[in-house]
Parts: structure tokens; C-alpha cells; sequence
């Protein structure tokens, strides 16, 4: 090799140094991440040894290969050898793995130990999957609610013009982003029992190294126990239908003393809920009030498969314009397919507000040219769900 | 292991080839029951698939290429995904393979045919109808599968979009094309060697085939036995995935990973075969530590019936078991490495040039070997937590199954062409062929990992900004890869239709029985056996 190709080769190995080094540490979003957790962090520095002896064993196979093709070629004369056995050699290169691999096992049996060690927690919050949303619940609190995708549907759909490759025309926490957070508290262990009312979906935030299967019909453990304080944000990692790609998971990580401000502004915000649910069984809402709350409630919890014009995804999913259940049928009927379920459809008996449910079943009555002039109001929604 | 034959067989060969009495248009391939007609065929079928499935891959890859949903809804954006790894995994893999087998196994053994004869044609026949059925439903009202090729219950039961009768049947019928055609592997391996062509004197190649058709016989049962499970779950009431009834939806991910595991063994040990037959060839020298091989290749088989569990570290399983299965699953990362390392000492000191067989198959050892190092760090449980179902996963099996499975696949044709059409193939387009298959499959996998360690699942048509970069690299390296093997099939059309004529033994390195037959090898090969000693 001359002395030019020299320099120039090395020129290239530095540049490319240069170029990986760059990778790993400039941009955390090229690595695995360390997490804010000290069961997350075990987790990191397991995949940087792997990761670390992997490259080993990488750079030393196939630095031979690449010697023996540069050296043992034909065309620089080379003559083949004639060894093609050798007991001792394969002895050798069966017993360096197991033990490389017995160094791997050993921390990653004690860090596997701790992870599932779910006793003496200090909150236990029930986590239920569902097409597609999340829903939390909180055990001696009697505080639960749903925690639903809040990146408008006219960012995915691209209705603001396409990607620019900048993000301008969508938000910085595009598809990441929920209306009601997951609350917890630093610095406490935090049970979470995980299940699912239909399909299998997988609750994972990347920053505690917590990911665990919803299976409906069964209670999965997890805990975590974070340091920071903070928004950490993961999303479903198994696919369960449609919009698998669009149920993110957004927990707000705050100071036991935020937290628990947090708890009480809660129990406040659920005792004015039902006052307000009782206040409005006694009042009637007009059109055009039910119209207006049940558009946002369709487009809500409804659009996703009824789509925002009502017609539908047939066969899975059925369009309301002109269906029987919400023009001919008794409007008891359709209460009851919104409070109970039927099939793939789930009941939102307990995810909405009486007022809601007048509201939103108000609405598929009369929006798309359904026009039956039909009003629902609280008072019926109640007397539906005492039938 | 040494091979002679009697040379005066080859003369008899030749002038075998007056009483072919092989049909005429159609009716030659419908009704064949010649082991080289069906080896043509299944080659022939893999790679029609093997351009269907690519062109699905690339309408995911389309609407991958930015943020936003471009021109898929989420719904058919998952009838893709499921059905390109169906298409991928049963259509073009496994009947490759099955292809290979066809046409080498008679001529390295030195017998006439496959034992099964008429069994061979059915076997392969019935494998255009489970297509037909698989992408019909893409025509149908309620859509194609559209729960992943893993078809966990309940999404491919109470939740299915009615396309689950339809795939089962499918399944049903690839299943039982697939048993048919190991056993009559099996039952050709054991019958009709050559006299003095002992278990280990076998060719490598026959020893992989021959443990894959156990596995295959194994574990199709299982396959067929789930999706039994999930038609009857899904249209005549039972409960065994179904919590409510009694059931479990878990269990339904141990039967399928019970037949699932082994099965990617069943797509990557025959590439194993076909890569230690070409790497000898090249490097002018014995394959190092024969024996060594035969026994890694039986203990991954046998490994291969207690990993299963790995795939569903996330599902809840108790800490005993994510003991257990990572333990084994690290296990098996010590015959691969065997072989690995077999095939490094086999270029050794050896004379090697770079035909493009050999290009593919060095190819092959590196980037296969990229594709299990990453399977060691999945191994390892509580960072597998992090791994699974992201893009590092699909990273990971892509590296073993394109660059592993399919890489072999082309070494295997490149060498063998000339043997089956009788012309050498273009050496420059086929080299053209390698080189923009190997950067264009890097750039397509490699990023993935990337995106798998920064959080991207896998399975979903959208994905947040931060993806955004990477995203569009491999959708580049996906369009690109997929065109480049156009010019393989340029290569081939080229190659049956003429070119420089290919002795009996185009490759100087290159041992085995299928040699001392003229190319294209008569219709009838080895009438009378050949000796082997």
C-alpha cells in the first residue's frame, strides 16, 4: 500500500470514528435510553454489555474473515492448506461462549430478580387496556378516568399539508401526546396491575424499562420507582387493531408533595362531577347545547371507528348515517348499544357522563342528515342504564 | 469425505436422454412428477412470491417514507404487514428451500428421484390454491388478515375482520404442502443413498435438509392444530383463547411459539447447508470440522423445542420461566457460533476467489452473524423488555431472513444455474445484482435498530417526529432494495435462454455427485446408483 493510500485510508477510519461517535453520544435517540429509574438504569448498562460484547465478538470474526479474503486469495497466489479438523480448536470455540455467556447470565438473572419483585409498594394503580385508549385507576383513591390520544386527527391526516421534514405542521409531541396524563409520585414504589377489556395491548414507557402485556381476563404485575420528576412518554407495543399505532401513554411524574395536591384536587373535581350529574338529570339541555357537547364527544370517542362523516369502516366497523339503531330504531335501543356495548362495540356506560351520553347519542340522531329531531337527556340516559 | 464416482455413468446418463417421455406445454409441469420439473417449479413459485411479498413491503415502506398517514388507512396498512410475512415466510422462504431440495437432493445422493414421487407434484400443486385463498381475501368485503402473521387470539378471533376462515384455510393448506414435502425428504434421505454414501458421508447439504424436514414434520401438526384452535374459537363458540369461557389468550402465544420457534430454524439451518457447501467450493478447501457441523446443526434443532417462550418475555410469565428460557435461548448462541466459526476456519489459509455465489455467501456469514449477535442481546430478559416489539426486533429477524435465508437462497441459485439451465450465468450483472443488494438491504435493516432502541414499535402506520430521519432511509434502502432484484430475474431470464455453454463442473473447487452429471443435468440423473466411498 502506498504511502497516499495510507493516509487517505486512515482519513476515512477517523472520519467514520468521527461519524459513530457523533451517532451515539450527540443524538440520545440513537441508544438505548438510560432511563429515570434505578431498575431502568441496571437495564441500560445490561444492553451496553451485550452490546459491547457483541462488537467484540463482531470486530474479532470478522477481522479473520476479512484478512483471510485479502490474504489467502487466489489471485495473490494463494494455495490452499489442508487442515479441515481440528477436535481441540472446536473444544476451544464451544467453551469461550458458554463462558462469555455465563458473564451475561449472571447480572442479568439478579436484574431480572429485582424486576419482578412486586411487594410493599406504596400505590397500586389498575391500568386497563382497551381499543384505543388507557385507563387508570387508582386503588383506595376513588379516582379513575381514561387517558385518550389528544393530537388532533387533522395533524395525522396530513389536512395541514404534508410533512415538511420540519414538524411545523405538527406538534412537538405528535402522536405522543394524551388529554388526561397518568399521575405518580417520585421516589414511591409504584404498583401497576395491568389487564385489558378485549384485544392484547402492551403498556410500555420506555424511561422506567416497564413493558407488560394487557391480557384480557388476567392481571399482569409491574412497578416502578422514578427519581425525576417529569413527563415521560411511551406508547401500545402490541398490535390490537386499527389504531394500535395511536394510543400513546403520557405519565406525569410529580414530587409526593405535588401529588399529593394532585389527589385532592382530584377528589374535589369527582365530588362537582356528580353533583353536576345529578343537577343535570333535573335540567334539560337544549339542541343546540346537546349538538355542540356531542360533536366533541363523537369525535372523541366515537370518530375513530364510526369515522367523523358516520358512514363508517363496513363491514368491521358500521356507519351510523342512515342506520336503523340511530334513525328507525326506539332510542332506548341505541342508549343501550352506547351503554352496554354490543360485540367489538365497548360500552361507555362508565367512561361517560350521563349528560354525555344524551348528548352523543343526540347527536348521531341528528347530524349526517340522520334529522330525526330526537332529544336524549340525562333523565333518559339514567333511566336507560336502571332498565 | 471423499466422493468417486464411476465416470462411465455419466456417459449413461447422456444417452438417457432420448426416453424422457416427458409431456408436452402445460400438461409437462401439471402433471410432472420429475423431481427437477417440481424443483423448478417451487424456485419459479418462491420467487413470484417472493415479488409479491416485496411489493407490499413496499407500500408499508411508501407510507413509512414521512410522518402522517400518506396513502394507506391504519386498517390496510395491517393487512400489509400481516400478509407480507405470511407471503414472505410460507410463500417464498420455505418453497425456495423446498426448491433446493427438489432439484439437489436426488443428484447429491446419487438416486433417481425423490421417493415420493406423485406426492412431490401434489405437494406443490396444492400451494397455488393456499395463495390464491390468502390474497383473494384482499378482494373480499371485510379485507385480508389484517392481525399480524403471528395472529394472536383474541385480535384474530372476537376481533377479527372476518378474514380469519380464509386465512386458516390457507394456513391449513401451505401446512399440509409443507408436511408432505419433509416427509418425502425424509423418507428419499433414508431410502435411496448411494451404496457407500454412510449417514457421514452425507454432503452437509443433505444432513440440513434432512434435520429441517424432522423439525418441519414436528411441528406443521402445531401450526395446524392453532389455527384449528382459532376457527373454532372464532366461529362455533369454543373458549380456548377466550378468558370469559375458561380460556387463555397466553396460550395461544405458547402453541403458536411452540411451532413458531422452531420454524425460523426451519428457514435459516437449510441456508446453513447451502452456505457450507459454496464456501468450500471458493476457498479450494475441505469444509473445516464436518462432523462439528453435523452435531451444531442437531443441537440447535433440539434447542429449537425449548426457546419458544422468549417471544412472550412481556406477556406475564413467572420469573422461573424467564429464567428458564433465557438460559436456553443464550444456549443456542454456542452451536451457531460453531458454525460460524467453522466457516471462518474454512477460508483459512485457503485460495479463494469471489464468484458471485461465494459473494453472497461471505455476505451472508457476516451479516447473518450481525443478525444473531443482535438475537443474543434479545436473549437476555430484562432488556428484552426494552426490545420487544420495536423496530430492533424487526431489525433483527430481517438481518436473519433476508440477508441470512435469502442471501443463501441466491448463492444457491447463482451456483447451481449453471447446472440447471446449462449456461454460465452473466458474472457482471450478477455482480451488479450483489453489490446493490448489499448496500440497499444495509441501508434498509441497519437504521432499524437505530429506531428499535429509540422507542419505535413496530407495527404501526404513523410514528412520532423524532423517527422522522431514519424512517426515510429505509424506506430509500427498501425501494431500492426491492428493484435491485429485478436484475436477478434479468439474470435468469438471461441465463435459460442462452449464454456461454457451463461444463459439468463450472466451479474448480466444487465437490459432490451433482457435478459428475452434464449440465443441464439429463432429465434422468443416476439411474443406476453411483458408488460412493
Amino acid at each position: 500500500m502506498s504511502r497516499g493510500n495510507q493516509t487517505r485510508l486512515m482519513g476515512a477510519w477517523l472520519f467514520l470514528c468521527y461519524f459513530y461517535s457523533n451517532l451515539v453520544y450527540a443524538d440520545s435517540q440513537l441508544n438505548l435510553t438510560k432511563g429515570v429509574t434505578a431498575v431502568s438504569r441496571e437495564v441500560y448498562d445490561l444492553h451496553m454489555l451485550s452490546l459491547y460484547i457483541c462488537i467484540a465478538i463482531g470486530v474479532i470474526v470478522f477481522s479473520a474473515m476479512f484478512w483471510s479474503m485479502i490474504f489467502h486469495r487466489k489471485s495473490k497466489g494463494a494455495k490452499a492448506a489442508d487442515f479441515h479438523e481440528s477436535t481441540k480448536v472446536e473444544i476451544l470455540w464451544t467453551a469461550i461462549p458458554i463462558i462469555i455467556l455465563i458473564a451475561m447470565a449472571v447480572p442479568a438473572t439478579s436484574t431480572l430478580i429485582n424486576m419482578e419483585n412486586n411487594d410493599n409498594s406504596d400505590v397500586t394503580i389498575q391500568i386497563t387496556g382497551s381499543q384505543w385508549k388507557w385507563h387508570y385507576k387508582y386503588f383506595d383513591e376513588d379516582i379513575e378516568y381514561y387517558s385518550v390520544l389528544s393530537t388532533p386527527r387533522k395533524e395525522y391526516e396530513n389536512q395541514n399539508g404534508s410533512f415538511d421534514g420540519n414538524g411545523a405542521l405538527k406538534g412537538e409531541n405528535y402522536l405522543l401526546e394524551v388529554d388526561k396524563p397518568l399521575v405518580i409520585p417520585a421516589n414511591k414504589k409504584v404498583r401497576f396491575l395491568i389487564t385489558s377489556d378485549d384485544v392484547i395491548h402492551s403498556w410500555w414507557v420506555p424511561a422506567f424499562a416497564v413493558k407488560q402485556d394487557a391480557n384480557p381476563g388476567f392481571i399482569n404485575e409491574a412497578w416502578t420507582n422514578v427519581d425525576v420528576p417529569g413527563t415521560y412518554r411511551g406508547q401500545c407495543a402490541e398490535l390490537c387493531g386499527k389504531d394500535h399505532g395511536f394510543m400513546p401513554i403520557v405519565v406525569d411524574v410529580k414530587t409526593p408533595e405535588d401529588y399529593d395536591t394532585w389527589l385532592k384536587e382530584q377528589r374535589v373535581l369527582t365530588a362537582q362531577a356528580a353533583d353536576a350529574e345529578k343537577a343535570s338529570l333535573s335540567s334539560s339541555m337544549s339542541k343546540e347545547e346537546l349538538m355542540k357537547l356531542g360533536e366533541i364527544i363523537y369525535v372523541a370517542h366515537c370518530s375513530a371507528c364510526h369515522q367523523p362523516t358516520g358512514l363508517g369502516l363496513p363491514p368491521t366497523f358500521p356507519a351510523l348515517k342512515g342506520s336503523v339503531v340511530a334513525t328507525q330504531g326506539a332510542i332506548t335501543e341505541h342508549l343501550s348499544f352506547v351503554l352496554n356495548g354490543k360485540g367489538m362495540m365497548p360500552p361507555f356506560g362508565k367512561q361517560l357522563s350521563l349528560k354525555e351520553i344524551a348528548a352523543v347519542v343526540t347527536y348521531e340522531r341528528n347530524a349526517w342528515g340522520n334529522n330525526t329531531g330526537d332529544l336524549v337527556q340525562s333523565s333518559d340516559v339514567k333511566a336507560a342504564r336502571e332498565e | 469425505m471423499t466422493m468417486n464416482t464411476i465416470n462411465e455413468s455419466l456417459d449413461d446418463e447422456i444417452t438417457d436422454d432420448h426416453h424422457d417421455h416427458k409431456m408436452t406445454g402445460i400438461k409437462r409441469w401439471l402433471y410432472t412428477t420429475n423431481h427437477k420439473d417440481i424443483g423448478t417449479l417451487y424456485l419459479w413459485f418462491a420467487f413470484i412470491m417472493l415479488l409479491t411479498g416485496g411489493a407490499l413491503a413496499m407500500v408499508i415502506r411508501a407510507e413509512l417514507f414521512q410522518p402522517g398517514l400518506q396513502i394507506v388507512e391504519p386498517d390496510f396498512f395491517n393487512q400489509l404487514t400481516t400478509v407480507h410475512g405470511l407471503i414472505m415466510v410460507f410463500g417464498a422462504i420455505m418453497p425456495a428451500f423446498t426448491g433446493f431440495a427438489n432439484w439437489m437432493l436426488p443428484m447429491m445422493i446419487g438416486a433417481p428421484d425423490m421417493a415420493l414421487p406423485r406426492m412431490n407434484n401434489w405437494s406443490f400443486w396444492i400451494l397455488p390454491f393456499a395463495f390464491a385463498i390468502l390474497l383473494s381475501s384482499f378482494f373480499m368485503e371485510s379485507g385480508a388478515p389484517n392481525f399480524g402473521w403471528t395472529f394472536y387470539a383474541p385480535l384474530s378471533t372476537t376481533y377479527s375482520n372476518g378474514s380469519t376462515a380464509f386465512f386458516v384455510f390457507a394456513v391449513h393448506i401451505m401446512g399440509i404442502s409443507s408436511i408432505m414435502g419433509a416427509i418425502n425428504i425424509v423418507v428419499t434421505i433414508m431410502n435411496m443413498r448411494a451404496p457407500g454414501m454412510t449417514y457421514m458421508k452425507m454432503p452437509l447439504f443433505v444432513w440440513t435438509f434432512f434435520i429441517t424436514a424432522y423439525l418441519l414434520i414436528a411441528v406443521m401438526p402445531v401450526l395446524a392444530g392453532v389455527v384449528t384452535m382459532l376457527l373454532t374459537d372464532t366461529y362455533f363458540g369454543t373458549s380456548f383463547f377466550d378468558a370469559a369461557g375458561g380460556g387463555d389468550p397466553v396460550m395461544f402465544q405458547h402453541i403458536f411459539w411452540f411451532f413458531g420457534h422452531p420454524e425460523v430454524y426451519i428457514m435459516i439451518l437449510p441456508a446453513f447447508g447451502i452456505v457450507s457447501t459454496i464456501i468450500p467450493a471458493f476457498a479450494r478447501k475441505q469444509l473445516f470440522g464436518y462432523s462439528s457441523m453435523v452435531y451444531a446443526t442437531a443441537s440447535i434443532a433440539l434447542l429449537s423445542f425449548i426457546v419458544w417462550a422468549h417471544h412472550m418475555f412481556t406477556t406475564g410469565m413467572p420469573l422461573f420461566g424467564e429464567l428458564f428460557f433465557m438460559y436456553c435461548t443464550m444456549l443456542i448462541a454456542v452451536p451457531t457460533g460453531v458454525k460460524v466459526f467453522n466457516w471462518v476456519a474454512t477460508m483459512w489459509r485457503g485460495s479463494m476467489t469471489f464468484e458471485t455465489p461465494m459473494l453472497f455467501s461471505v455476505a451472508f456469514v457476516i451479516l447473518f452473524t450481525i443478525g444473531g449477535l443482535s438475537g443474543l442481546m434479545l436473549a437476555v430478559t430484562p432488556v428484552d423488555f426494552q426490545y420487544h416489539d420495536t423496530y430492533f426486533v424487526v431489525a433483527h429477524f430481517h438481518y436473519v431472513l433476508v440477508t441470512g435465508s435469502l442471501f443463501s437462497i441466491y448463492a444457491g441459485a447463482y451456483f447451481w444455474l449453471p447446472k440447471w439451465t446449462g449456461h454460465m450465468y452473466n458474472e457482471s450483472l450478477a455482480r451488479w445484482h450483489f453489490w446493490c443488494s448489499l448496500i440497499s438491504v444495509n441501508l434498509l435493516f441497519f437504521p432499524m435498530h437505530f429506531l428499535g432502541l429509540a422507542g419505535m414499535p413496530r407495527r404501526i402506520p404513523d410514528y412520532a417526529l423524532q423517527f422522522a430521519d431514519f424512517n426515510k432511509w429505509v424506506s430509500i434502502g427498501g425501494f431500492a432494495f426491492g428493484l435491485s432484484q429485478l436484475i436477478f430475474l434479468a439474470v435468469v431470464i438471461k441465463c435459460i435462454r442462452g449464454g456461454e455453454k457451463a461444463p459439468a463442473k463450472p466451479w474448480d473447487g466444487a465437490e459432490g455427485l451433482e457435478w459428475t452429471v452434464a449440465s443441464p443435468a439429463p432429465y434422468h440423473t443416476f439411474s443406476t446408483p453411483p458408488k460412493v466411498d
